[in-house]
């Protein structure tokens, strides 16, 4: 009973495929992005690999160019300001940093209740330096920055990617077709997925941040220590992560080995 | 069940006997997983991943009871929930990694699982219900995994949510009301969110139950063999305390240094980035794709293209997708070959290795975009699917001609060597 029901119903569903394989379709055609978006470049940090730690001075200087360079739109909602001594800034250095942040957190007038600001402590997120979407928007030709809090684990290439694209941006090639070329408030950069991103390369010209220790400011060193920044805002525990596995692994390659052996020393007489 | 060689259970120790003549908890483990429960002693190592599957399933269900103190399973907090999660509880980076990956390697042991029970016959008589069981615990293992991955209330978990909700409204007339009372609401949002966190935390108590059903039925009729020969004696078994705790023990081992090895050094290898930007209904993004072990059935899903027979496409997808997992249900009564082992039924076995590779080639399409050649592809491989199991394993296992077996188990192990001395543990 089961076995003709059975048949029936494959020979209806291999039916229903291959008429579908028979209809005739256009090949996929080739979009100007998949011709010209290119793969983000190859990025060496220090947090990469299983023995991966943050390089301190690199986060510290990715912080300067975070402050100076892009916390003008990108607001970093889910690090405090006290996360920043994992960079190692000492605690008044923290409540410094929080106290002269150029944006202020929203709070209530204790008098009059109404709508205020204050400035910011080590306990506080980083502000928004929009109010709202709305108002994010209308200063940025109706394109939206992201948050960058999480921004090396939201993108398809990582820190890597975001290395390319803030170094990417050019002239569009001559013969990139019409539809594809940026229109107004837009910009070329291949390594972007439909190539033209509304956010105007941050990072002109080299020296446009002072380091504090002293390193050369070019683009490419700017544009590489900002990625490892944003790796550490986005996996904060990582050299704890690290660490803890590498512990895990070693008992565990131990204690797989002893069992093992038992599993030997029982079966040693069954032959199996 | 037992042979009657099994060695039965005899409290030596008094507290023991006390415990034993008001509760027998110690003899059901005695007799279930203890040196009571005699199993063949040529067991490969395929037979380690129900054990796995199990510790899979431990460990989901503890960090996840641990996971949901400090989850918010509301739209508008729960992806910061995930993020505080993260962050600021101690460890909870490494519970979110390990319910996250656990998942995945649930998944990865389950399919091996099942992929052991089609090729040595597993589901054939007399262990129909370990297979009709098992199934059912795949299809609580897929609700299950849907709905916790949507929790998070990243794009993908919305977007898959809508995406899967959204089969509901492909059945006629009744599909529409339907999806919109599961949901509560008219697309994924809180009401749903919450419904879902509550299901979530109840499935895998579900399955914990149906394993529990799975097991004793397997225990009936004992477990099978790689050559499918029936138990005969005593000399073809051993207890399964010392000798299947040691090899499971030296499995789960192997087990746990793979699933270590992704979760501290990989953690984000088997998602989706899109997954790390909140929700956003206004947003779709470029490609929604489901996780990988549903990949397979999403290109099943999309492989139907063209109306036929007056259902129009959509509804055939949600048809054969369903169906690819039903008719499991029917295998063993659309395999009849008396002979269980594939080591034995050569024209079988090749047909079994070409499904394997039609389920990878179906994943592979199941994450590509629906352009060709993808589509073309799934179309071949799912045509490929049904008929492997509706049209062509009914008419070879009537026309093959099986390979001889062996005449026992200790037969094909000691090769007519002169018997051996009593495993430990079994009086001889």
């Amino acid at each position: 009973m089961i076995r003709p029901i059975a048949f029936l119903a494959g020979l209806v569903f291999v039916a229903a495929l291959l008429v579908a394989i028979l209809m005739p379709r256009e090949a996929a055609e080739e979009t100007a992005s998949h011709k010209f978006h290119k793969h983000p470049e190859a990025l060496q940090l220090a947090s990469d690999g299983p023995f991966g730690k943050f390089d301190r001075a690199q986060l510290q200087r990715g912080f300067q160019v975070y402050k100076e360079v892009c916390a003008a739109c990108h607001s970093l909602h889910y690090v405090a300001f006290r996360d920043l001594e994992a960079l190692g800034f000492t605690e008044p250095e923290v409540k410094a940093i929080a106290n002269q942040w150029a944006i202020e957190v929203p709070s209530i007038n204790p008098e009059t209740g109404e709508a205020a600001t204050r400035k910011a402590t080590p306990a506080d997120k980083f502000p928004n330096p929009y109010a709202n979407e709305v108002a994010a928007r209308a200063a940025n030709n109706n394109a939206l920055p992201p948050d960058l809090s999480l921004i090396t684990k939201a993108r398809e290439g990582g820190a890597p990617y975001i290395h390319s694209l803030l170094t990417g941006y050019q002239a569009p090639p001559a013969n990139l077709p019409a539809d594809a070329r940026p229109g107004t408030g837009l910009h070329y950069n291949p390594y972007f997925a439909n190539l033209n991103i509304a956010m105007p390369p941050p990072l002109v010209a080299d020296g446009q941040v002072t380091y504090a220790d002293g390193t050369k400011a070019t683009v490419d060193q700017m544009a590489k220590d900002v990625s490892a920044f944003l790796v550490w805002t986005a996996e904060p525990k990582l050299e704890n992560r690290h660490r803890t596995g590498i512990a895990v692994l070693i008992f565990l390659l131990f204690a797989t080995g002893l069992a093992y052996m038992s599993y030997r020393a029982i079966w040693a007489d069954k032959k199996h | 069940m037992s042979f009657p060689w099994a060695e039965h259970y005899s409290p030596k120790h008094p507290a023991m006997k006390w415990i034993d003549e008001r509760l027998p908890l110690p003899r059901l483990v005695y007799n279930a997983v203890g040196a009571g429960y005699p199993v063949p002693r040529n067991l490969n190592y395929f037979w380690n991943f129900g054990v796995l599957a199990g510790a899979a399933l431990a460990i989901q269900i503890i960090t996840g009871i641990v996971l949901a103190m400090h989850y918010a399973a509301n739209g508008d907090i729960a992806f910061a929930s995930v993020e505080h999660i993260m962050r600021d509880v101690n460890s909870g980076w490494l519970l979110r990694y390990a319910h996250a990956n656990g998942a995945s390697f649930f998944f990865i042991v389950v399919y091996l699982h099942i992929f052991r029970g089609l090729y040595y016959g597993s589901y054939k008589a007399p262990r129909e219900m370990v297979w009709l069981l098992g199934v059912v615990i795949f299809l609580l293992m897929m609700a299950t995994a849907f709905m916790g991955y949507v929790l998070p209330w990243g794009q993908m978990s919305f977007w898959g949510a809508q995406v899967i909700t959204g089969f509901f409204s492909a059945i006629p007339i009744v599909g529409e009301p339907i999806r919109v009372w599961l949901l509560g609401g008219f697309a994924p949002d809180s009401a749903a969110l919450n419904r879902f966190f509550s299901l979530h935390y109840l499935l895998p108590f579900v399955i914990a139950g149906v394993i529990i059903l799975h097991i004793w039925a397997l225990h009936i009729p004992g477990s099978s063999n790689p050559t499918g020969v029936d138990v005969k004696g005593p000399q073809d078994t051993v207890p399964f305390h010392p000798y299947y705790t040691a090899k499971d023990g030296f499995g789960l081992g192997v087990f746990l240094i793979a699933f270590s090895a992704v979760l501290f050094f990989a953690p984000n290898m088997l998602g989706h980035a899109d997954n790390y930007i909140p929700a956003n209904p206004l947003s779709t993004p470029a490609h929604i794709v489901p996780e990988w072990y549903f990949w397979p059935f999403y290109a099943i899903l999309r492989a139907f293209t063209v109306n036929f027979l007056w259902i129009p496409a959509k509804l055939w997808g949600v048809i054969a997708m369903f169906a690819s997992i039903a008719l499991l249900f029917f295998l063993p009564w659309l395999d009849k070959s008396p002979v269980r082992s594939a080591s034995y039924r050569p024209l079988y076995k090749k047909f079994f290795w070409l499904l394997v590779i039609d389920v990878l080639i179906l994943g592979l399409c199941g994450v590509k975009p629906a352009e060709e050649p993808w589509v073309r592809l799934s179309q071949f491989a799912a045509a490929y699917y049904f008929a492997h199991f509706l049209i062509i394993l009914p008419i070879i296992s009537r026309l093959e001609k099986p390979l001889p077996l062996p005449n026992s188990i200790s037969e094909s192990v000691l090769h007519g060597e002169k018997a051996e001395a009593a495993p430990i543990g079994q009086t001889a």
